[in-house]
């Protein structure tokens, strides 16, 4: 038997997500990157409940709790109090949802950013609030329902595109990963935890009750986005753009939407909106590579 | 007010929730039948409850002799919450979805 990822369990079992959840997938894979010399901060998300009641945590690894916008903040700050203590070695890592990356904590990511802080910053993007009951947020794509954009009236804006913002911040590292494609997860995560600088990590994280699709299906839907291309597998080092998985034949995009209650209520002419979307970024990421590379 | 004197001040971070047996969640309780399991741990890979365990004796129910010293997946039904996602990656096809007893 050769495991082609770490065999450590950082994240132990008992925890308090759904079945089937993709975030906690994440968070088990990316702690097998990382190791125990790790702190976690967690704002408010999914993970804050995940983790466990207090005084228990699910988590081996130090955790702290901190209110919605301050997740970056909070990362910096323990960050540099670690390097007062002169511990040099010590990773910190910032790990919140949509909301509190491309909503309410886009402004402490930004300043924290901008003066290129020591952190790892991880936002695994589920799509909506889920952990209050499946809100709109920025990250909602285009056509999809939510408690908040009712079937009738889905949401009509496309996703923020976070990993532009974060792109023009100039930071040293910034990957998208998705737990369809492990060793490429942790590797990543290897990678970045040798870099010096903010580091930013964008996790396509499947949600079976928000999104309305069986729990069994977490991974099979997380593979079909990559390879319909809905959510690409890159990486930016130092400005260059390198794209991980390019898919000999494209998948429609109508298999990523059908598992997905959600966009059950789309029309035909939705559903090529929805493709037409995913054609012009898909197009832009190859002539942005290209760019890099001559 | 007692009682919140006892507490901690911070958060015990030893992986503690292991208190908290998830198994009682399950409505579908996943089966491997290990004379088809490849031992290709692709089930340990993908399980999001860190609830498959690895058996390094070896399973002697094997589809090939080869593989019946090889560490083999093995679940933990206190904290399999029964989504499936094991069966549903097996490659060999192996898991079987059965409905969960009382």
């Amino acid at each position: 038997m050769r495991l082609t990822i770490p065999e450590e369990e950082v994240l132990s079992s008992g925890h308090l997500a759904c079945p089937g959840c993709g975030a906690t997938l994440a968070m088990r894979l990316a702690l097998k990157a990382l190791g125990r010399d790790t702190i976690v901060v967690i704002p408010a998300c999914c993970w804050s409940t995940i983790d466990g009641v207090f005084p228990n945590s699910a988590l081996g690894v130090p955790v702290m709790h901190i209110a919605f916008e301050a997740a970056a903040i909070a990362a910096s700050g323990i960050k540099a109090g670690l390097i007062a203590k002169g511990n040099t070695h010590t990773q910190v890592m910032a790990w919140a949802g949509d909301g509190g990356t491309f909503d309410i904590g886009i402004q402490a990511l930004s300043g924290a950013a901008e003066r290129n802080d020591d952190i790892i910053y991880v936002c695994y993007d589920n799509e909506a609030y889920q952990n209050t009951g499946i809100q709109r947020s920025s990250a909602t794509p285009y056509g999809a329902w939510t408690t908040t954009t009712p079937r009738k009236h889905p949401k009509q804006e496309p996703k923020k595109n976070i990993v532009d913002i974060m792109s023009a911040h100039r930071i040293p590292y910034i990957a998208t990963a998705t737990i369809a494609y492990p060793e490429d997860f942790v590797r990543k995560f290897k990678k970045a935890r040798e870099i010096k600088g903010t580091r930013f990590i964008h996790i396509f994280s499947p949600c079976p009750p928000g999104w309305k699709m069986k729990e069994q299906d977490t991974v099979k839907v997380s593979r079909i986005a990559v390879k319909s291309c809905v959510f690409p597998l890159f990486e930016i080092e130092d400005g260059k753009l390198k794209i991980n998985i390019k898919p000999s034949r494209r998948q429609d995009v109508r298999d990523y939407l059908k598992l997905q209650g959600r966009f059950s209520h789309l029309k035909e002419e939705d559903i090529k909106r929805i493709q037409k979307e995913i054609d012009k970024n898909w197009q832009n990421l190859l002539k942005r590579e290209e760019a890099h590379e001559g | 007010m007692k009682e919140n004197q006892k507490l901690p001040e911070i958060v015990v971070s030893s992986g503690s929730m292991k208190i908290n047996k998830t198994g009682s969640w399950r409505n579908l309780r996943p089966e491997i039948d290990y004379s088809k399991c490849i031992r290709c741990m692709i089930c340990w890979k993908f399980c999001p409850d860190a609830c498959i365990k690895i058996n390094k004796e070896g399973i002697k129910l094997a589809p090939r002799e080869n593989l019946k010293k090889e560490p083999a997946p093995e679940i933990d039904y206190d904290y399999c919450k029964g989504c499936g996602i094991c069966a549903e990656e097996c490659p060999a096809k192996c898991i079987a979805m059965l409905k969960e007893k009382k």
